[in-house]
């Protein structure tokens, strides 16, 4: 049996007294997508440091094609292609001589580096900016390039760091498209991403916040643990949002299913919403600002785990 | 080897297309030796152009591999550097190849400024000249390694700059390269006779014809500036293998600035 690409086990590491990272297993097989999403401070960072081996996880292991990290860094550091959410290319240098100086950082020299460079110009679009100084690429162009120079090596492991970060719409779709060949390829690809458009595209998700790896699934069956339908209703009265919530739920009973409130926002979970919407703006005239049906998103799973939405979570968690 | 030499390429390709830093590293030495010399002419001694040429080149090289190690800081900013640590090379490579470059860097602006010999009014001859050479290879290697070792450990240039004036320029000014040794104060020669760098511009100064004091011998004023080369170039590797994560892997991320 063939191990993991990737496995987390109980992956811990704090800095001070602040805990960043408590007891995070999963594990990412060949040929899968897995997008670890959370609020900015929520611990992503963390762990891709420890995944990358740029930081020694403070308790727990991890191993990449069955090598534990701790034991065969360097065996590990070979099977790893690694893309920074911050640039990590020289801007002084050009495209090519990046691509070359990664080449001698990996130990391939010569002809077989040469034609892995020419194959990944060609993939990445960027044959015409070779000879190109990289500070005189644009951010999508420089983008592509630290791609091209992470799977320089063909690792078999893929780690990328919030890798829309910076990118128009139309690029973030050529890189959902390429890791998706990646994937197709056999290569494990995990990525972070606060996201809930870029996590959508991965095979499974790991939810993070707190340090913690609150859910582990398919995108489908995430939000297949929320009952049915989402209706969110935002109250006229900025702070009357909790007695809102109290009155649908003696107006209602157990048919409104389970009821949070979120700052101005009462949200009810319920099997079946169509038939429920009239008959609760009949039953509060004038009470709502607004009504909204919907089946679940990842952002009502990421609520209904947390109690928090989740940009009110980025905000308090990057608060110094 | 081959991850170190093409580190090392790295930085002399980036030196070259940085025209600014050609002229920042040897034009204030140059300019100082020349108003020194001219000054200290009459009032205090009548060679001294020749006697604060030796002390120039060092400084020179000194300069050279400042720029050079300071460089580490602006990796670790930039975001270079990470791509670096995350690959399987060894911290011993990463350290040569900074060190190399600097090496060569201090080099390409320290070695030309022997053609000024004679215009200093000293007489070297080509085993002398060659002889000078050799040591500006181990000196530049050394104070490279040092100021490697020194860069590592710190968030911002501006760190540096203050570890350059208080400790440094102070090596430097104590070297004999300012002053003759035999004539300072007691705690002063002492200070000078333990300092590294004294033994490196003794070499030096013997090398272009020039006296050096007694104490520091030939044989041990290259077996200590070689000594000297081994150990910061030790230090060099230990801050690496030690603190991978440099400054910023004691407090945790985030590290490089986020565009």
């Amino acid at each position: 049996m063939t191990p993991p690409a990737v496995e987390a086990r109980s992956l811990s590491r704090s800095f001070g007294a602040r805990a960043a990272l408590t007891g995070v297993s999963f594990s990412v097989a060949r040929g899968e997508i897995f997008a670890l999403l959370g609020p900015n401070g929520g611990g992503k960072t963390t762990l891709f440091r420890i995944l990358a081996t740029l930081l020694p996880p403070g308790a727990g292991s991890f191993s990449i094609d069955g090598l534990d990290a701790g034991k065969e860094p360097r065996a590990v550091r070979k099977r790893l292609g690694v893309v920074f959410q911050a640039p990590s290319l020289d801007k002084k240098l050009t495209v090519t001589e990046n691509l070359a100086l990664q080449g001698a950082l990996y130990g391939l020299s010569g002809a077989p580096r040469d034609a892995r460079i020419g194959e990944l110009l060609e993939t990445f679009h960027l044959q015409d900016r070779a000879l190109d100084l990289v500070e005189t690429l644009s951010g999508g162009l420089a983008r592509r390039v630290e791609i091209a120079k992470a799977l320089l090596h063909a690792p078999p492991v893929l780690l990328l760091d919030e890798p829309s970060t910076g990118l128009d719409p139309g690029a973030r779709r050529d890189l959902v498209g390429l890791l998706g060949s990646l994937a197709l390829g056999g290569t494990a690809v995990l990525l972070t991403t606060h996201l809930f458009e870029e996590a959508e595209a991965a095979h499974r998700i790991g939810i993070l916040d707190r340090g913690r790896l609150l859910a582990l699934d398919t995108p489908a069956a995430l939000k297949a643990t929320l009952g049915g339908d989402v209706v969110a209703v935002e109250a006229k009265d900025e702070n009357g949002a909790p007695a809102l919530a109290a009155s649908i739920a003696s107006r209602f009973g157990a048919e409104a299913g389970r009821i949070t409130v979120v700052g101005p926002t009462v949200r009810v979970e319920l099997p079946a919403a169509h038939t429920f919407v009239p008959r609760l703006v009949e039953a509060f005239p004038g009470a709502f600002k607004s009504v909204t049906l919907g089946a679940p998103s990842l952002e009502d799973v990421f609520i209904a785990r947390t109690g928090r939405r989740f940009r009110e979570a980025d905000a308090a968690e990057s608060a110094p | 080897m081959s991850a170190s030499l093409a580190l090392a390429r790295r930085e002399i390709v980036r030196f070259l297309r940085q025209k600014s830093r050609v002229v920042g590293a040897v034009a204030p030495p140059l300019v100082m030796w020349i108003l020194v010399g001219a000054g200290f002419k009459g009032s205090f001694r009548e060679d001294s152009f020749g006697y604060f040429f030796p002390g120039t080149v060092v400084l020179v090289v000194l300069f050279a591999a400042i720029f050079a190690t300071i460089s580490v800081i602006e990796d670790r900013r930039e975001g270079f550097l990470q791509g670096v640590l995350v690959s399987p090379v060894a911290p011993s490579s990463i350290a040569l190849g900074k060190v190399l470059g600097g090496t060569v860097l201090g080099l390409i602006q320290g070695l030309p400024l022997l053609v000024l010999v004679p215009v200093a009014g000293l007489k070297a001859d080509a085993a002398g000249l060659l002889t000078a050479a050799a040591l500006l290879v181990v000196l530049a290697f050394a104070l490279t390694a040092l100021g490697f070792a020194i860069a590592w450990c710190l968030e911002s240039t501006q760190g540096f700059h203050a570890i350059m004036n208080l400790f440094l320029i102070p090596m430097w000014l104590l070297s004999g390269a300012f002053f003759p040794v035999d004539g300072a104060p007691g705690w002063l020669r002492a200070t000078m006779a333990v300092n590294p760098l004294t033994y490196a511009v003794a070499a030096l100064r013997r090398a272009l014809g020039g006296a050096a004091p007694a104490f520091a011998s030939p044989a041990l004023s290259f077996a200590v500036t070689i000594a000297f080369a081994a150990v910061t170039f030790g230090a060099a590797v230990a801050v690496v293998a030690r603190f991978p994560a440099g400054p910023a892997g004691r407090s945790g991320p985030p590290l490089p600035e986020k565009p």
